[in-house]
């Protein structure tokens, strides 16, 4: 039931509603719970209609790039 | 997809194996691990994960589902405010099919005539109560931390909308009192905890920390199989050093802090009290119920409700499952009386519930 996916703001209302690309589809959600600042290009992760975060996505490249680096190195 | 398809690949998935092998060996005894999350539950089954692992690692499943808690009696309230004249009531889809006492449902009672709609977002109960004027919707109001706070903002929204007509029967629940129930059931042995990672979005690491002083490692993880993975090893790896500890795995979606704005929400409009939780009995403060200023949108306060005698079905082993007390095979009615066409529990019901996973992918 928690199930959430990211999204990429294509747009945002005066409303604070934000038009979301999820892999092809588009949503409709609020952003009245989100407590980071957002624009058009960001991801955030939706779940029932509302965002409730934006990815980080520095954070996530580096997550990726730590698990590659360990590939690559053969550590694992 | 970006975000999506980085975390399924199978170079990473096959490195992470190996130092989970590694790390299992170092341990040399059983080990149990608990999701306590349905999506994790659902991503373990389609990824084949559980038969990944070392043998003494096991994978168990808590009590992550929504669905899958509710008591009877509750499912029994929302049938009978759903069976009201005059009423539209409006729910996520996976409480349908949920069996209430004699096997009564949601979508029994649909059959026979009631308005129920299903939405994927409570706001969709705002343009419904616009749209009904003369009807009264009531929205079956149920999730954990990542789903309470949508509808929370919700009532909010109505309330400042005025309108009036829409009202929740709350049965939403806190993940936490009942991580902690589990860790003091002596019948119950966990060694560390895979913890939801959007629950966590909301509530941030420091809601664990009573795992990590508890001597369990509590890791907040993704929905990937790279993320449940690189979990579980963080766990492994957690007690090969003897260093529990709270960590996230899931960084690029939680903020250790979490999201005070949506926590703000849940404070403005929930309260905590006791709650009935399938299997697990009644929890201390793990229900939410509406504060007395948002107490008009109470379902169960604007409309009487009978008195309710439920009847748990018999033979049903849900509240062992999610416990993780019994695996959903060992139940004797698992696969015979009760598959995923015909279920008899909730936790075969749901997608998310462990029973409906393991048929799915056994």
């Amino acid at each position: 039931m928690c199930i959430a996916f990211p999204g990429k703001i294509i747009s945002i209302d005066a409303d604070n509603f934000a038009l979301i690309d999820i892999g092809g589809t588009r949503r409709e959600v609020s952003l009245d719970l989100i407590d980071q600042e957002v624009a058009v290009g960001d991801y955030v992760i939706a779940h029932a209609g509302y965002a409730l975060h934006k990815v980080d996505e520095e954070q996530a490249k580096q997550d990726l790039a730590f698990l590659q680096e360990l590939i690559d190195n053969e550590i694992y | 997809m970006k975000y999506i398809d980085e975390y399924r690949d199978p170079a990473l998935a096959k490195a992470l194996l190996g130092r989970i092998e590694k790390a299992a060996r170092g341990l040399d005894r059983n080990v149990s691990v608990m999701e306590v999350c349905g999506s994790h539950t659902q991503a373990i089954g389609r990824y084949g994960i559980r038969k990944l692992l070392p043998e003494n690692i096991r994978l168990i499943s808590g009590p992550g589902c929504p669905v899958c808690v509710t008591s009877i009696h509750d499912v029994d309230l929302a049938i009978s405010l759903a069976a009201r004249p005059g009423v539209i009531f409006a729910t996520f889809g996976d409480m349908l099919r949920v069996p209430g006492t004699g096997s009564a449902s949601l979508q029994k009672l649909r059959a026979e005539g009631a308005d129920i709609r299903v939405v994927a977002s409570p706001l969709d109960c705002i343009t419904l109560a616009r749209d009904n004027p003369d009807k009264q919707v009531i929205f079956m109001g149920i999730g954990f931390e990542t789903t309470s706070p949508t509808v929370g903002a919700m009532v909010m929204r109505a309330r400042t909308l005025g309108i009036a007509n829409v009202s929740v029967f709350s049965v939403h629940k806190v993940i936490p009192p009942a991580m902690q129930a589990l860790i003091h059931d002596p019948a119950i042995r966990i060694d560390g905890f895979l913890c939801p990672g959007h629950v966590s979005i909301v509530i941030g690491a420091a809601a664990y920390t009573f795992l990590a002083e508890a001597g369990k490692p509590a890791v907040i993880t993704g929905f990937e199989p790279i993320d449940v993975l690189e979990g579980i090893l963080m766990i492994l790896e957690q007690l090969v050093e003897q260093r529990p500890a709270v960590a996230i795995q899931y960084a690029r979606g939680v903020a250790p802090e979490g999201n005070a704005k949506a926590r703000a929400v849940l404070e403005e409009v929930f309260t905590t009290r006791d709650a009935q939780w399938r299997g697990l009995g009644t929890i201390p403060a793990s229900g939410l119920v509406f504060t007395d200023v948002y107490q008009a949108f109470d379902a169960l306060r604007r409309f009487d409700v009978p008195e309710i005698h439920s009847i748990e079905v018999k033979g049903c082993c849900c509240g062992d499952v999610l416990r993780g007390a019994i695996l959903p095979d060992e139940c004797p009615l698992f696969g015979r009386g009760c598959t995923p066409v015909n279920p008899v529990g909730p936790c075969m019901v749901s997608g998310e519930g462990s029973c409906a996973a393991y048929y799915k992918y056994r």
